[in-house]
């Protein structure tokens, strides 16, 4: 176990004393300060990689754990991860810092919030540094179900349980997918380590599992990214708590897609399919959200679809860099280097002004009660921390300078530009689609940003309308969005400390056939001249400015729509009729009669048995080493038979009873013929104190009805018993005509030597056996202490 | 002799499958205790019969009787005394308690 293990381990050890501290120092101390401790530490940690790492070192450490399997703990530390691992833990910390002020400990069951908010902390590193794909899904299903938890935070309201049941559906089912598809990559080259896959691409490639494998694997990083047609379980996620959508939702868990697609790019990547399903679905994905977004009147909506967009975008661009291994070296490759590193570029810089616009927003709605659009208005005078950071935030997100997000923009459209002039993957005919619908995007991307500020902090405050009287959010509130949104423009002036310590290896490990030829060069600049990037830039604004300013008069249009037409509609029809149809479905067979149950059990006897034998043609009618037949052995079957046939037809209950006594006592006489003294004495005993409880009970139980004083005729049930007779007969004729083994008998033959006995019965049950006759004798201790306690027990009060 | 047994063991089946699959609790013990027997036969008619003498060393005989069915057979026997009592006990009380001996007219609660 190295230090990397406890590192991904720590939340979750830390998360078992988190209610213990909440216990003893709550309401004193907020017990997020306590919590806060951890993602700081393993941030600092993290920290220490940077110059390893950036030289082009990887660490890699190998926990056993089930090495039979083939299955161990291995965790590796490459670029990619470690850029995921430091967006984890920062802005992770940042985030538990204000929720130390957003989350109030006197009303707040805190200690449940935390341990679930280290359980998705340690389940999200232990997804980025997992080298095992079976360790990398068990963690991803944890990342899907702390965010159920945490969605459903206040499980009293009835939206958080359906936001949280809807994100845990879509997402499991993609991680499901996601597992055979890893199931299959594992078939393919006969190991579960990423790493070593990546040095049997060619044999993945070309095995017919290729495609499969690829799209179940895509599902899951669609389904976890939000991506379209998946994306409808994000806005409903809204229902949690603001920190966790500003953590889980926008900067860690729903990029947990785009690191998988990141980190199968060398497996899959270079293949038509993969280019177009990723840039394809992700420009998709790009233009539904930023559409959607601009409608939503609830802020935290309108940060959701824009997340959804945001996730596209960077989608798109692996998709489209994933086209540099098709070339593999040149200048060709290097155009499409440039589109993994805007993605990673991109991704960073959107949980720096993602995270400062979700906490903004969370700042309004704490301090003023509400977050709907129509509400709010004039803000600015009142919070003007809040209004310049959520202007910094939203003009990044509308790529505008000198915020960070205008170069990953400008890097975005170089890539849609590049993307166009491909030749190759059928291009020519639909390339030019990439950078309308880029455009058209990033149009709509900044009207919803001028939404979000001015609408919320411009116009006329509407005091009426408000919950609370609005103020400016305590110090310690604004210090996290402070600090992501210095980021936004610190990276901005200085993006090569950033391309050089973090994303120059990031792109190493998503391109790791390239690094090798040392080809992965990069400068950003803020500045690029006068290109077609910056005019598609200038157009953006001027267009979405106009349209803006125009909103009341063309928004109508949204409401064109068929509103029984969208995917919301389709998930919960879908989800209403499969609980309908699976609800009929079980009441046509659970009819609540233990009889009907019985005779589901023989049927499948009948069936099973019965299909069995037929199946593997093992009837077989050989009745040649028969034992003979003497006249009092068969007088005996007669006889018994007789038996048997009476407590079937018996009228009164005592017939019945003595009949199965005399049964009884016939199998004790044939024991004797048969050579098995034990099994006489036994049975005979055994057989007189049944008789005799059989008759005590006879005393108190009722008689027979009188219209049930026959054995009531019921077809079915007489088709069912006749065909277990049946079956078991052919079995028990199949057994007697193959002996497949010697009897192993003989061992025990030596029972006078092996274990003093002279009687091999006895010496089998209570010397060879002697611990399964141990247990028996227990199974009767229970059994005499059920009779006992329900003759005596608390009958008496009840009768009463 | 096995021909017999195993169609003996088949009718002890079917009776008693038949008795299980009535209303009554007692036929319903009825038949688990006929299927029981029935069982017993089916083990002793595997292990092979008459093929030698008692499984007891001291005899004179030279060649003995499977004694592992034997075994077999003997903790059948047991668990099998055993759980017939507890159903005998089990249906007395819900008798006591319930009032009829009717499993269709025993349902849980209502919201079933």
């Amino acid at each position: 176990m190295s230090l990397l293990h406890i590192m991904i381990l720590i939340p979750f050890i830390f998360a078992i004393f988190v209610p213990l501290l909440y216990k003893f120092f709550n309401p004193r101390i907020h017990t997020g300060w306590f919590v806060l401790i951890i993602p700081v530490i393993i941030f600092i940690y993290l920290i220490r990689f940077i110059p390893g790492i950036s030289s082009g070192e990887t660490m890699y450490h190998s926990m056993a754990w089930m090495p039979s399997f083939g299955i161990n703990f291995d965790a590796y530390v490459d670029g990619l991860g470690l850029v995921f691992g430091l967006l984890i833990t920062g802005i992770g910390a940042l985030v538990i810092l204000y929720s130390i002020y957003y989350m109030s400990k006197e009303r707040e069951a805190l200690h449940n919030f935390y341990v679930y908010l280290l359980m998705f902390m340690g389940a999200m590193l232990g997804v980025v540094f997992s080298d095992n794909i079976l360790v990398l899904y068990v963690f991803w299903e944890l990342t899907s179900i702390s965010s159920f938890l945490l969605i459903a935070y206040w499980y009293q309201r009835e939206k958080s349980r359906y936001g949280a049941q809807k994100s845990m559906l879509i997402t499991i089912f993609g991680g499901l997918a996601m597992l055979s598809g890893f199931i299959m990559l594992s078939m393919m080259t006969d190991t579960y380590s990423i790493r070593e896959m990546f040095t049997q691409i060619n044999v993945i490639t070309e095995h017919h599992l290729f495609l499969p494998a690829m799209i179940l694997i895509l599902l899951g990083a669609f389904t976890k990214s939000a991506q379209f047609p998946f994306s409808i379980w994000l806005p409903d996620a809204m229902e949690a708590p603001t920190p966790i959508s500003a953590y889980l939702h926008s900067a860690t868990m729903v990029k947990a897609g785009i690191y998988l697609v990141a980190r199968m790019t060398p497996i899959f990547g270079g293949s038509s399919e993969w280019f177009w399903l990723v840039s394809g679905i992700g420009l998709i994905t790009l233009l539904y959200g930023s559409i959607n977004a601009v409608r939503q009147t609830d802020l935290k909506g309108l940060l959701a679809y824009s997340t959804i967009s945001q996730l596209g975008l960077i989608m798109s661009l692996l998709g489209i860099g994933s086209a540099a291994l098709y070339f593999g070296y040149g200048r060709e490759a290097d155009l499409y280097v440039v589109a993994i590193t805007a993605s990673i570029f991109h991704m960073i810089n959107h949980s720096t002004f993602k995270g400062s616009l979700f906490m903004v927003v969370g700042i309004i709605d704490h301090e003023t009660g509400t977050r709907d659009i129509r509400r709010l208005g004039g803000l600015m005078t009142i919070m003007p921390i809040s209004f310049t950071i959520a202007v910094i935030g939203s003009f990044a997100m509308a790529g505008l300078p000198p915020f960070n997000g205008f170069i990953s923009k400008e890097m975005f459209f170089t890539s849609v530009l590049e993307a166009s002039k491909l030749t190759e993957f059928n291009m020519e005919t639909f390339g030019i689609l990439f950078p309308v619908i880029a455009w058209v995007a990033s149009v709509f991307t900044f009207i919803y940003s001028m939404i979000l500020v001015f609408k919320t902090f411009r116009g006329k405050y509407k005091p009426e309308k408000l919950e609370k009287k609005a103020h400016e959010a305590p110090i310690g509130m604004l210090i996290s969005p402070i600090i992501l949104a210095s980021l936004v423009v610190i990276i901005f002036f200085f993006p090569n400390i950033i391309a050089d310590y973090l994303l120059k290896p990031a792109v190493a490990s998503v391109l790791p056939s390239l690094a090798e030829g040392g080809i992965i060069d990069m400068k950003i600049s803020a500045w690029h001249g006068w290109n077609t990037e910056l005019f598609m830039t200038i157009g953006v604004v001027v267009l979405g400015g106009l349209m803006y300013m125009y909103l009341k008069k063309w928004v109508g249009i949204y409401r064109l729509y068929p509103q029984n037409m969208t995917l919301n509609q389709l998930y919960n029809s879908g989800l209403d009729h499969a609980q309908g149809w699976s609800k009929s479905l079980t009441d046509g067979y659970m009819t609540g009669y233990i009889r009907d149950y019985i005779a589901y059990l023989f049927g499948f006897f009948i069936l099973f048995i019965g299909g069995t034998l037929l199946v593997t043609q093992s009837i077989t009618l050989d009745f040649s080493n028969n034992a003979p037949v003497n006249v009092f052995e068969g007088a005996l079957v007669l006889a018994m038979m007789t038996a048997a046939v009476t407590v079937l037809f018996a009228k009164t209950r005592l017939t019945a009873i003595i009949a199965l006594g005399v049964l009884g006592y016939l199998v004790s006489m044939f024991f004797v013929i048969f050579r098995a003294p034990d099994l006489a004495l036994t049975q005979l005993v055994v057989e007189t104190v049944t008789t005799a409880l059989f008759l005590l009970c006879f005393y108190h139980l009722p008689k027979f009805k009188e219209h049930t004083k026959r054995v009531p005729l019921k077809p079915l049930n007489l088709v069912i018993s006749i065909g277990v007779g049946i079956i078991v007969t052919l079995f028990a004729f199949s057994a007697n005509g193959t002996r497949l083994f010697d009897p192993i008998a003989s061992y025990y033959e030596d029972a006078y030597e092996l274990a003093g006995a002279k009687n091999i019965v006895n010496s089998i049950l209570v010397d060879f056996r002697g611990i399964d006759t141990m247990l028996e004798i227990f199974v009767l201790c229970i059994a005499g202490l059920g009779v006992y306690t329900m003759i005596k027990l608390g009958l008496d009060r009840r009768e009463k | 002799m096995e021909t017999l047994m195993s169609i003996l063991v088949g009718v002890f089946f079917a009776i008693g499958t038949y008795l299980i699959l009535t209303k009554s609790l007692l036929r319903i013990i009825l038949g688990t205790s006929i299927i029981s027997h029935g069982v017993h036969l089916l083990i002793l008619t595997m292990g092979g019969l008459k093929t030698g003498g008692p499984p007891l060393l001291g005899l004179d005989s030279l060649s003995f009787t499977d004694a592992l069915p034997q075994a077999l057979i003997l903790t059948a026997i047991v668990i099998n005394f055993a759980t017939t009592a507890l159903f005998l006990v089990l249906s007395y009380r819900s008798y006591k308690l319930l009032g009829t001996d009717d499993t269709s007219q025993m349902r849980g609660n209502e919201d079933e």
